[in-house]
């Protein structure tokens, strides 16, 4: 029914075999070990040299030129949490292959390291030469959704004129994307509150995967007004939970001990009847 | 052809999900036992909207779909199975207990183990014979207990502190001494888990219970609904209880909680309780 984590905990790897077999001779190992170590959040200094040194790799390539094992490496710097990792991950941003732009984009965002920055923005604005468009339809240029919500969590406020342009994009995924990192990047309340509606809306949109999408970016924004709608969203109760978590925990945010706000227990009650 | 002869052909024809859900929320809304076959089918479509529309549905008829709701659990449709163990939580039907005491401990899904930890805090406890009540109550706490100290999601732990909070308002009313001490029990352990769980919102929600248990009016009115469930039944979930009782889980530390399962089968077994005051 709900998202369900298939992958249990593996424990027929271990760091040490991982490690050794990031660096080996079977790529089918060293993609997966990729995997594994961002998996389990092995942030042994050695993991994070093995994986910065396999975001530069050029054995793993798929029949159209992409990059597999870079693509894993990327995703689990991020998660990681090193900010040795960040140099190399906007390196990777210029990658011919847009999967490992994805990944480094939202691995950068993750760290939150501002320096990635202005080439975020650069990419944003497809001023990367080399970089080639997603082999999937609709065959984006960039990964623009993953750059545009590094943008609005990473708070560059230099960027709101290139993300803009955005909110009246082709593709809806998009559009949200452009809302989102513009909700977090408006000072006034009210005025970001427009941004957090449009979003609102988006949860009755026809599309499942856009509303699952939607549900992410109100939890990931905690935009308290969408409660309701949220709860009301036709989509799977886990993941309505974890957007309306999203909710209770940035009201959560300052307060030692805890105390719990009219919001905060109000966001609790729609919860209770989820689970 | 009746009304509701009408209604499950439409969730029958159904050709798009939209339609299938629309049907399926028609039908739950008229919540006729003749519509229960039809619902629980439902749950198997892999239409969330349609499920959660049915599950409500099936709770609202509460009691009829019972039997059908556990027979669905023999299924081997994983999706519709998790659905019948959500709506069987729901419902609180005693005969549920068995399964979601299982479901709520060991099932490998986290949206299961989630249903099951609330619905074992909301059992129609007011159903059970006075003999089997402290028992089937036990086993409930001691699934909880193991749940919040246990499970790895942050979102079944916060179900288990909702179960906890409805049981330890059931237990506000003590009847006899032992739910008085399983009260206090069940105020330390969420008093623990506030300084130890790691996520915030398991936190804000173990605070906000904690809140409610100390605020608990003194006498909230009891629902007084009698059962239905023949000698059979209860004779079943009887002999169930005491199977799972003689699966122990693993060791049990000192000061765990489920030491007082010697407790509550002595005092089971005593024709008249005489415990010191």
């Amino acid at each position: 029914m709900d998202d369900e984590l298939t992958i249990q905990s593996d424990s027929s790897l271990t760091v040490e075999q991982a490690i050794v077999n990031l660096q080996g001779q079977d790529l089918g190992l060293r993609v997966y070990a990729a995997w594994w170590l961002g998996r389990f959040r092995v942030d042994a200094p050695e993991a994070i040299d093995v994986l910065i040194a396999a975001l530069e790799d050029e054995d793993d390539r798929t029949h159209v030129g992409g990059y597999p094992l870079r693509r894993n490496a990327a995703r689990a710097l991020g998660k990681l949490g090193h900010h040795r990792a960040v140099p190399v991950l906007i390196q990777a941003l210029e990658c011919s292959d847009f999967y490992v732009r994805e990944a480094a984009a939202q691995s950068l965002e993750m760290l939150e390291d501002l320096s990635c920055i202005p080439r975020l923005i650069e990419l944003l604005n497809d001023q990367v030469p080399g970089t080639l468009p997603a082999t999937e339809p609709p065959h984006m240029a960039q990964p623009f959704d993953a750059i545009l919500e590094a943008l609005g969590t990473l708070g560059a406020m230099d960027a709101v004129p290139d993300i803009l342009p955005f909110l009246d994009h082709d593709i809806p995924r998009i559009q949200f994307a452009a809302a989102r990192a513009m909700y977090q990047l408006t000072p006034n309340p009210q005025i970001a509150s427009q941004y957090g509606e449009r979003l609102v809306q988006a949860l009755s949109h026809e599309d499942l995967q856009l509303r699952r999408a939607t549900l992410a970016d109100l939890g990931a924004i905690g935009y308290l007004p969408a409660a309701e709608a949220i709860a009301q969203t036709l989509a799977e109760n886990s993941l309505k939970l974890i957007a309306l978590k999203g909710l209770l925990e940035k009201q959560l945010l300052y307060t030692t001990p805890l105390e719990l706000s009219d919001g905060a227990i109000k966001v609790m009650g729609l919860m209770d009847d989820l689970l | 052809m009746t009304d509701i002869d009408i209604l499950i052909q439409a969730v029958d024809r159904a050709d798009s999900s939209i339609k299938l859900l629309e049907a399926v929320e028609k039908l739950a809304d008229v919540q006729s036992e003749k519509g229960i076959p039809t619902l629980i089918a439902a749950l198997g479509y892999n239409n969330p909207g349609a499920a959660v529309a049915a599950v409500d549905g099936l709770i609202r008829i509460g009691e009829p779909a019972v039997k059908g709701l556990l027979d669905q659990l023999d299924s081997h449709n994983y999706t519709a199975r998790s659905w019948a163990i959500r709506a069987l939580a729901g419902i609180g039907d005693p005969r549920g207990l068995i399964t979601l005491l299982g479901a709520a401990t060991a099932d490998f899904s986290m949206s299961v183990r989630r249903a099951a930890a609330k619905g074992l805090g909301t059992m129609k406890w007011h159903w059970f014979p006075d003999d089997l009540l402290e028992i089937a109550q036990y086993e409930a706490l001691d699934a909880l207990l193991f749940v919040i100290e246990q499970d790895e999601e942050w979102v079944v732990r916060y179900s288990a502190v909702v179960g906890l909070q409805s049981l330890g308002i059931t237990f506000g009313q003590p009847t006899s001494e032992i739910k008085g001490v399983w009260r206090c029990q069940i105020e330390r352990q969420l008093a623990q888990l506030l300084s130890t769980d790691l996520s915030l919102t398991v936190r804000a929600r173990t605070e906000n219970a904690l809140q409610q248990l100390r605020s608990q009016s003194p006498n909230p009115p009891l629902l007084s609904v009698p059962s239905s469930l023949s000698t059979m039944d209860w004779h079943l979930i009887l002999e169930k209880l005491y199977e799972r009782k003689g699966v122990e889980r693993q060791s049990i530390a000192e000061g765990d909680p489920r030491k007082y399962r010697k407790l509550a089968v002595t005092i089971h077994h005593r024709p008249h309780p005489n415990l010191e005051n």
